[in-house]
């Protein structure tokens, strides 16, 4: 069967969503395969709620946004974030969903509150829905930056690559002295 | 590779040797990544204004160059630019510019294609990363073809999208001597007539042959629905209504007048969608040709998608959960910001502030709220100036601007406020970086664009040789001193200047250990009102997250009953 899957990855401001998407464009490279990557920069992300759309087709992909109704799948970086990009969700679509709580200001203000029926919601419209703590096993590898390593690890399982593919992306992609801790964080994922 | 580093690609392949820019969410990669690039001179100018100017200098002088800026950075560079369409080029020159439908990070939503058409100047508006490659290499060539800047219209989606692109080698272009020439770069009034008359000739040559140019591309299918669209459009008009008919245009200035009534005598309906303002839509209009839609059915504002032209067209979107409850989640200063001290101070000592363009303009935002106003790069001094003598006072307001923004437009309006006799207070936020934009260096930051060292404009000195009186430093986490600062500077009957120094968080790096809140916590809350992301509330107290923390300290500054502890040294 022919590839084609729209990922959206999505989370708070300085969480890594953009490596996490750079990642996903690259292994889609090394199949040949057509890819296009939507990404925000600038003031969003001074930890605003922030959004990825990538895109992978063997036949090509012409817009670049992934649109309500459309996802195959959504990693979410914050549980609030997998609520509000809920809409963007295929029926019966996949989610991962990082159950790590970071409180928007409006919250800690107490100007607003954050939903308690979050998992309940999601669970009606998901096909499947993984749920974990990425953020504690991030730390575990060392660091809670690693947690969108962590995620994709999870993510591995709905997509169409190889654990050697994946290895290879983040050997090329990431810093030199991050691809050990990187590569655990991709394997304790991918357990999950 | 991301269309922006296919648009710096394109130019170095193009050969182009001088850069000059200013950053500007969502152009700064170009220049970011030309910077990296070997045999080519990339530079951060302090504005647009001085950018393009470089750069049409640099045509002078024989060589390919380029300015890249955001959508309002080329209204601060509309002065060169509109003189620069009459003389013309004589090596290539390219003007990028890159709007933001939709307001991801910017002021506004303006059409940038008005200034092509307004200046006569040729337009390109490529669709995708890989359009962004080919258009800006073929733009080089269009340029010295035809005497002409060329400006390059992206905006975010086109700009911040990545997708496949094919590398190709560079072509170094040999320096074209100069020769001297009063008639074609000296735009005085005489010589202004005759350019003017040339580049009429030109833009109507190109309106000619612009029927012919691959730039624009009939794709005949399904001939009951034709579109004519342009830029990141048309992505969404192939996947939503992929059996229609389309007129691609990738040269929207001028348009190319044959093509279109062509492609409309060989549809049944006629449909315009180009997001923005009805640019080429009124032109065809103006054609006398029928439209079955357009702006009647499409917005001015924000940015489109499939899913909303599939909606124009009765088709079906899919289904999808509606979720109306999520509180939002608005960017914040980071944690450790040097800024968020000083606008803690401003919001307690309750000053009217004008702010301006930068990171700084999230302190507008509760809980410190601190901002009164952000209009455009600049504008904090000379409305400060404005608000000052309509009300009379210049105690309670005050100036706020970062180091980078002073640099683009805030020292004219600083050499205004002395001539006319302010007796206000300018704050300069010096981070030692133009942070906003991801960090790129400016003059005051003692690098320059390709990471060499360079001189380091000193702040104060600057503001003393114009003559001011009172220019003191303060660092920002030390709110005592703020506070100290902000009363006796105000409280002066002269101009004074308060300059807050500490580098940007995220350029220090080194970060301290997390501070705690001690047993003994009032719960007096004075801590959450500085707005930062790494105190949030746990069982009725405040808490410190500490993985978000960086040690800062302005917490602890800011609790009265000394019960949160680190071990960050004293200011």
């Amino acid at each position: 069967m022919k590839v084609k899957t729209n990922i959206l990855i999505v989370g708070v401001g300085g969480q890594g969503t953009l490596l996490a998407s750079v990642l996903l464009g690259n292994l889609a490279l090394l199949r040949d395969f057509d890819v296009k990557l939507s990404e925000v920069h600038g003031m969003s992300q001074r930890g605003g709620s922030v959004v990825t759309h990538v895109k992978i087709d063997e036949d090509g992909v012409y817009s670049p946004l992934i649109e309500k109704g459309d996802a195959d799948i959504i990693i979410a970086f914050e549980k609030l974030e997998a609520y509000r990009w809920l809409p963007y969700l295929k029926d019966g679509g996949t989610m991962y969903v990082n159950t790590h709580q970071i409180l928007p200001m409006p919250v800690v203000l107490g100007q607003a509150e954050y939903p308690d029926n979050i998992e309940d919601t999601l669970a009606k419209h998901a096909g499947t829905i993984k749920s974990f703590d990425a953020q504690e096993i991030a730390e575990k590898c060392g660091t809670v930056k690693a947690v969108n390593v962590v995620l994709l690890g999870a993510a591995s399982a709905s997509l169409p690559f190889t654990e050697e593919e994946w290895i290879k992306v983040i050997e090329e992609n990431v810093k030199p002295k991050f691809v050990e801790l990187n590569k655990n964080a991709f394997l304790l994922g991918k357990e999950v | 590779m991301l269309g922006n580093e296919a648009f710096a690609r394109g130019a170095y392949e193009a050969g182009v040797k001088v850069v000059s820019s200013y950053p500007g969410t969502p152009s700064t990669e170009v220049t970011e990544v030309l910077a990296g690039y070997d045999g080519v001179h990339t530079e951060w100018a302090p504005n647009e204004k001085c950018g393009v100017e470089v750069a049409i200098g640099a045509s002078v002088g024989g060589v390919r160059s380029l300015s890249t800026m955001k959508h309002v950075g080329l209204n601060v560079a509309a002065d060169p630019f509109f003189t620069a369409a009459y003389t013309g080029v004589t090596g290539g020159a390219v003007i990028l510019v890159a709007d933001d439908n939709g307001c991801h990070s910017s002021q506004n939503e303006q059409d940038s294609r008005y200034y092509g058409k307004s200046a006569g100047v040729p337009v390109l508006e490529p669709s995708d990363a890989a359009e962004c490659k080919d258009y800006i290499k073929k733009a080089y060539d269009l340029s010295e073809e035809y005497d002409t800047i060329v400006l390059i219209r992206s905006n975010t989606r086109v700009s911040h999208s990545r997708g496949v692109v094919t590398l190709g080698e560079r072509v170094e272009k040999e320096r074209i001597p100069y020769v001297k020439d009063i008639q074609k770069h000296v735009a005085m009034p005489a010589m202004a007539r005759k350019l003017h008359v040339a580049q009429e000739n030109r833009m109507n040559k190109i309106a000619e042959d612009c029927n012919e140019m691959d730039f624009n591309r009939v794709e005949m299918n399904d001939t009951s629905i034709g579109i004519i669209t342009s830029g990141i459009c048309y992505q969404y008009v192939k996947e939503a209504l992929p059996d229609a008919s389309i007129l691609k245009m990738g040269m929207t200035n001028p348009i190319p007048k044959k093509l279109i009534e062509d492609f409309a005598g060989k549809v049944e309906k006629l449909y315009v969608i180009e997001e923005g303002d009805p640019f080429f839509e009124e032109q065809i209009r103006a054609m006398g040709i029928s439209l079955a839609g357009g702006k009647d059915l499409f917005t001015i504002q924000g940015e489109y998608s499939a899913n909303m032209i599939r909606e124009a067209f009765g088709l079906p979107v899919p289904p999808s959960a509606i979720i109306e409850d999520a509180p939002g989640r608005p960017p914040l200063l980071c944690a450790g910001c040097p800024h968020r001290g000083l606008f803690h101070v401003l919001s307690k000592l309750k000053k009217t502030v004008m702010g301006d363009i930068g990171c700084y303009t999230l302190a507008a935002l509760p809980p410190t709220s601190a901002i009164d106003s952000c209009l455009c790069m600049g504008a904090s001094i000379t409305m400060a100036h404005g608000f000052e003598k309509a009300t009379g006072d210049s105690k309670d307001v005050v100036a706020v601007l970062g180091d980078s923004t002073f640099f683009h437009s805030g020292i004219t309006g600083l050499v205004n406020m002395y001539y006319n006799g302010s007796k206000g207070t300018v704050i300069i936020l010096d981070n030692r970086i133009t942070g906003m934009t991801g960090h790129q260096h400016n003059p005051a930051s003692g690098k320059n664009a390709m990471g060499q060292e360079a001189p380091a404009i000193d702040i104060k000195t600057l503001c003393e040789a114009i003559g001011i009186k009172h220019v003191v430093e303060v660092d920002p986490l030390d709110i005592k001193a703020v506070e100290k600062a902000v009363k006796e500077e105000t409280g002066r009957d002269e101009l004074s200047v308060i300059i807050t120094k500490r580098p940007c968080v995220l350029i220090v790096k080194q970060t301290e250990p997390p501070y705690t809140i001690g047993q003994d916590c009032k719960n007096c809350k004075q801590c959450m009102k500085i707005g930062c992301p790494a105190i949030e509330e746990k069982d009725g107290k405040p808490v410190i997250v500490p993985d978000r923390c960086v040690g800062c300290g302005l917490c602890a500054n800011v609790c009265a009953f000394d019960v949160i502890k680190g071990c960050r040294k004293e200011a």
